[in-house]
């Protein structure tokens, strides 16, 4: 059993402590909900370090704030709350839709926003979202003085790879900063699987935009998870949207761009020439809708 | 030698303290430290939901919880389902409707659907099926688990009216 590695566990209530920890000899792992964690140590995929560090009990990393013209969602916000927050669905509707397709109760509640992004799958159920609404991460660390050191990214920056992240093995993510909806935004969620509940995705497919009044669409952004090794946004596509009034002949087009954005690979769950079909038939269909709506 | 830790949490509304490995899953603890083997190990994974168990008010999977992170926190088990209203209604509408066959999944199924029930005292059909997407059951009897369900809300609805 791979945990015989841990020779420390620490469940600390302040961001200092926690933080100190990232540091000891020997690194920590880091625990929150612990429904990646545990059935990855147990299939050997993660190695815990010396500290095994249980982040769950610190203060302040649970919050859901606005901020100006940012929703601020700590860490440790379960996936759930995602679901049901009324404040999350007003300024991040497209981020509360997608904890609506996200695994089971049991799992919602115990999984939170940190723990989704930093196991950075190419197919976790938030990345996509965030991706397309322009979301930043907040990382800390202790400086040299003791003192709480905070930068922040853009999440498309933070993942590098399946499974890997920008994140430093001395910072902590500690929370995530989305720009709040505008009143002409323009929002969908698809994501395919076999089943509605407790499935990965096959691929899945986040678009937010905004339409003024004369219907042009901008700032559109169209992100796609599962296809690629970090969820990716469709540029292509997403130029061929810019500016423009959506029509039949558009969203086709762009559904054509978003396929070939797409780089997937053959998996167990779907081969790539599969996933690629899903993307194009998805994502028309997701454009046909907003241009009827 | 695993490092072991000291706990100390409400299990069923009873204080308790244990000392549990680092790496063990709250469900092992539940079932081979504290002797209560009403919580199923079905696929270790999530997937399942047989090993449903409340913490702090929210159902949760036990494989997927480190024991340690028990620590301070108030467990409810399907043993401690015995004394709840809600627990004693599934039951006997669980019966009533035929939704125990071979009963591996029930304790997790009362476990969330009376979740369910907290938060919805009249949920429809799609309601509980949706509260029980995270739990499988084998011999494929969802209809009449749904059923069990919904016939124990109103027989709570009943008793509330008298």
């Amino acid at each position: 059993m791979t945990m015989e590695a841990v020779q420390k566990y620490l469940a600390p209530t302040r961001l200092e402590q926690a933080l100190a920890a990232l540091g000891l000899p020997g690194g920590a792992t880091v625990l929150a909900g612990g429904t990646d964690l545990m059935p990855q140590t147990h299939a050997g995929r993660i190695r815990p370090a010396a500290t095994l560090l249980n982040i769950r009990r610190v203060e302040g990393l649970d919050t859901v704030e606005v901020d100006g013209d940012h929703l601020v969602l700590g860490t440790l916000v379960s996936i759930e709350r995602l679901r049901f927050d009324p404040v999350v669905a007003r300024h991040a509707p497209l981020l509360a839709d997608a904890a609506e397709h996200f695994a089971s109760e049991q799992i919602r509640n115990a999984g939170t926003l940190g723990g989704n992004l930093c196991n950075a799958s190419p197919a976790g159920d938030t990345l996509t979202p965030l991706l397309a609404l322009d979301a930043e991460v907040e990382l800390a660390a202790l400086s040299d003085a003791g003192t709480v050191q905070r930068r922040r990214m853009p999440i498309g920056a933070f993942f590098t790879g399946p499974g890997r992240t920008a994140r430093n093995a001395d910072e902590l993510l500690v929370g995530v900063r989305v720009p709040v909806a505008a009143g002409d935004a323009v929002w969908r969620y698809a994501k395919a699987g076999t089943r509605p509940a407790l499935d990965i995705s096959t691929i899945a497919v986040a678009l937010a935009a905004r339409r003024a009044g004369d219907a042009r669409l901008t700032g559109v952004r169209l992100a796609l998870g599962a296809v690629g090794p970090t969820p990716l946004r469709a540029t292509g596509a997403e130029a061929l949207l810019e500016g423009q009034v959506l029509d039949a002949a558009r969203a086709r087009a762009a559904a054509e761009a978003a396929a070939a954005d797409a780089r997937p690979i053959d998996d167990v769950r779907a081969s790539g020439w599969y996933r690629r079909e899903l993307v194009r038939n998805l994502t028309q269909r997701m454009l046909d809708d907003v241009a009827r709506n | 030698m695993s490092l072991e830790i000291e706990i100390g949490f409400t299990l069923n509304g009873v204080a308790r303290r244990a000392k549990v490995p680092v790496g063990m899953s709250a469900l092992t603890m539940l079932r081979e430290v504290c002797g209560l083997t009403g919580t199923k190990y079905g696929c270790g994974e999530g997937e399942c939901g047989a090993c449903t168990i409340r913490v702090d008010g929210k159902t949760l999977a036990s494989c997927l919880m480190f024991a340690a992170d028990c620590d301070g926190r108030a467990i409810v088990t399907i043993e401690g389902m015995a004394g709840d209203p809600r627990g004693q209604a599934l039951q006997r509408a669980f019966v009533e409707h035929g939704a125990v066959q071979c009963g591996f999944c029930t304790p997790g199924m009362v476990m969330q659907a009376a979740e369910l029930l907290a938060r919805d005292a009249h949920p429809d059909a799609a309601a509980a099926k949706r509260a029980i997407e995270g739990n499988l059951c084998r011999c494929t009897g969802y209809q009449k688990i749904v059923d069990g369900i919904c016939a124990a809300a109103q027989a709570l609805d009943k008793e509330h009216a008298r």
